[in-house]
């Protein structure tokens, strides 16, 4: 694009490699909040590395092929795993800010692979900060499923704008999700439950999901049951407070 | 796990608090008004006087802390100016009044008014852009004002707001390398909540913003400046980047003088002319003015000239295009300068011959001198507090300014070992499996 503008990359008195562009362009992206790589754009991101099996070669990158269900906060990994045989046809990311627990899911999505070949070949993980970079990995319209599943409750007031559920922030979840699209909500934590509730209640272009088409819908089953921390809250014998609603076209 | 906690408010340099010195002109050149720290001064061009301002609302200085934002509405009725102080003033240009003043709860770093004149929007420094509702300010009474929430970028410094030329849109630019193109609601009190793109391609903090627009292309399209030495043009429906320009290449200017590895060739502001066919461009560290030619039927920007500013050190700190005179209205200028007697510095220059694309093929643009400046002395006396400077001023202005400015804006690059002994001491690494 402009690369022939002279070569600024080196310069001219040294002719060694200019220390701001080594930094930008060494590494697939320079967009480094803390220390975890941030893809420029969804264009950026290279799929091909997430589900090889999907994309044989990295020149298929441009396949047709995308990731439509995001786990925002995705933990341990449980969700996807019990989704991922559920819809093997469908791509579906993790997106996790611990690194720690990021290489864990990694590795147990690598092991999942090994034991059965041929599947859990649609899922992966990123490690990112969901709450600031959501746009940089998908396009308008792009998704048709998103899971908040028992996110960190931030209880004091001055905290609620840490929650990933927010007014705010569900614009951004409304641009990613296709018309149509689903967004999973479920917490034991009574008070969160109103405010993500009270929030998705509040946004233009959400709607409720009836009861008819809760029970309808497998993956609602799956919302109590998959993830490590429901296991948990189950295994305890608490209550879980969801909240399911569908991405709708604005009325102007 | 506090440091990958999504807070990163970027405020933790309290000790440098150095502003550029900003310039906004009336849409038909009646009137100049350059801001400095926390003085706004105004000249009525028309009436050839300098202006006072009243306000009402508060005794002593207008403005208390730096002033980060002025503009002028489409129509040229109203002034507004904002910054450190938290406080959003907006000024008939009429009486030269203070019509209302809005109370914003974090320090504001970027307005805009409406094209139709009836909101006034501005960002805080958390990211989040707030309307405020002009009915009822006709210019007469003062209004005490309530902000509303517009949107929000998750805890990032909005750098520039600007509004599309056919006010659908309202386009908001951060320090996350971001351009939020959001559709401007019928009734934006309840929130702009439908994003119609996202245009992304920077690789640092997006500084500034402009429109072009053409009579074949009415809507307009998007320019952007960084931090990375680009300058970007954008299809704000779809967020594709069409075409990008490097300044990197040019910018030799402080390389120079061997400091390379601080050098980064920012792009501190940008404006389009009236016929959309050129886009002045204001480098850090350049005493220049990188004109470049605008073709949307081409969708490209590329290098027509750069304009040499001559004289003493003039290294732009803000630029605007006067539409109806085609005069390209620079101030240089910084607050709060340390160790100098005049710790607040502004210089006004002019360079003519931008008003079209005819305009400018025919007659070079060109610096005026100071003489010729409309408003002459009584014009620079008014906005630069004074007539002449130490040159030594401006280059330590030009260094602090850059330095708040990446203080401000880059983000911290840890080392290795560093990030290591940050990892270790983290809480969160105790996981069970
Ligand atoms: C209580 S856990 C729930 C995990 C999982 N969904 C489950 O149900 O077992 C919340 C998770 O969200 C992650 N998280 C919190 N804020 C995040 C953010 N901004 N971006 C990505 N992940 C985040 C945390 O690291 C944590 O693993």
């Amino acid at each position: 694009m402009l690369e022939n503008k002279a070569n600024p990359t080196f310069s001219k008195s040294t002719g060694l490699p200019r220390k701001r562009f080594y930094r930008a362009r060494a590494h697939s992206n320079p967009l480094s909040d803390s220390h975890f790589p941030i893809p420029i754009s969804p264009h950026h991101v290279d799929y091909s590395l997430h589900y090889p099996q999907f994309f044989p070669s990295s020149d298929q990158v441009h396949s047709t092929k995308k990731v439509e269900f995001a786990d925002i906060g995705c933990g341990f990994g449980g969700l996807l795993i019990s989704l991922s045989t559920l819809f093997p046809e469908s791509l579906m990311i993790g997106m996790e800010l611990r690194d720690k627990v990021t290489e864990y899911v990694k590795e147990r999505i690598s092991a999942l692979r090994v034991a059965n070949p041929g599947q859990y070949q649609n899922i992966s993980v990123v490690r990112t900060n969901s709450m600031k970079y959501i746009p940089n990995y998908f396009e308008k319209g792009q998704l048709s499923k998103m899971f908040f599943l028992f996110p960190d409750p931030h209880f004091k007031e001055k905290n609620h704008r840490r929650r990933v559920i927010s007014l705010h922030l569900l614009d951004e979840y409304a641009y990613v999700l296709g018309v149509g699209g689903i967004i999973y909500t479920i917490t034991d934590v009574e008070e969160l439950g109103d405010w993500m509730k009270a929030c998705l209640e509040s946004h233009p272009m959400f709607e409720a999901l009836t009861v008819e088409e809760l029970e309808a819908d497998p993956v609602v089953k799956l919302l109590s049951s998959a993830t490590e921390e429901g296991q948990k809250v189950a295994r305890n014998g608490g209550q879980t407070f969801q909240a399911v609603y569908r991405r709708i076209q604005p009325s102007s | 796990m506090e440091d990958d906690a999504p807070m990163d408010f970027g405020e933790s340099n309290k000790d440098i608090e150095v502003a550029p010195a900003l310039i906004a002109v009336h849409p038909n050149q009646e009137s100049v008004a350059v801001a400095v720290g926390s003085d706004l001064r105004v000249f009525d061009v028309h009436g050839d006087c300098a202006i006072s301002l009243v306000d009402d609302s508060s005794k002593g200085s207008l403005h208390k802390d730096s002033i980060r934002a002025i503009r002028y509405g489409a129509s040229g009725k109203l002034l507004v100016s904002a910054g450190d102080d938290k406080l959003v003033k907006i000024w008939s240009t009429e009486s030269w009044r203070c019509v209302s003043t809005v109370c914003s709860e974090k320090r504001v770093t970027a307005v805009a008014i409406t094209n139709d004149g009836l909101y006034v929007c501005f960002a805080d420094k958390f990211g989040v852009v707030w309307v405020v509702d002009l009915d009822g300010t006709d210019g007469q009474a003062v209004a005490k004002k309530k902000a509303a929430q517009l949107l929000s970028h998750y805890c990032s410094i909005i750098t520039s707001l600007e509004f599309s030329p056919d006010g659908k849109f309202i386009v908001s630019a951060d320090r996350d390398f971001k351009i939020r193109v959001t559709v401007f609601p019928n009734k934006p009190l309840d929130g702009a909540h439908e994003i119609q793109s996202f245009c992304l391609g920077h690789t640092e903090f997006v500084s500034c913003l402009a429109f072009v627009c053409t009579l074949e292309y009415p809507q307009g399209f998007l320019v952007s400046g960084g931090g990375d030495s680009t300058v970007r043009l954008w299809d704000i429906y779809s967020g594709s980047l069409l075409d990008t320009y490097e300044v990197g290449g040019k910018a030799g200017l402080l390389e120079s003088n061997g400091r390379e590895e601080e050098c980064c060739s920012v792009i501190t502001d940008l404006c389009t002319n009236q016929d959309g066919t050129l886009v002045a461009v204001a480098v850090q560290g350049l005493q220049e003015i990188i004109l470049l030619k605008c073709s949307l039927s081409a969708r490209s920007i590329s290098l027509a000239k750069v304009v040499p500013i001559g004289g003493e050190t003039f290294i732009p700190t803000r630029l605007e295009v006067s539409f109806s005179t085609g005069l390209l209205w620079m101030v240089t200028g910084v607050s709060n300068l340390r160790g100098f007697e005049y710790p607040s510095l502004a210089r006004v220059r002019v360079i003519s011959g931008l008003k079209s694309n005819a305009d400018f093929l025919q007659n070079e643009p060109f610096v005026l001198e100071d003489n010729e400046i409309p408003g002459g002395r009584k014009l620079l006396e008014k906005l630069q507090g004074s007539i002449s400077f130490d040159e030594k001023v401006f280059m330590a202005a030009a260094e602090a300014l850059k330095t708040a400015m990446s203080n401000l804006l880059i983000k911290k690059q840890y080392s290795v070992e560093k990030r290591e002994f940050r990892k270790k001491t983290r809480n969160d690494r105790k996981i069970k499996q």
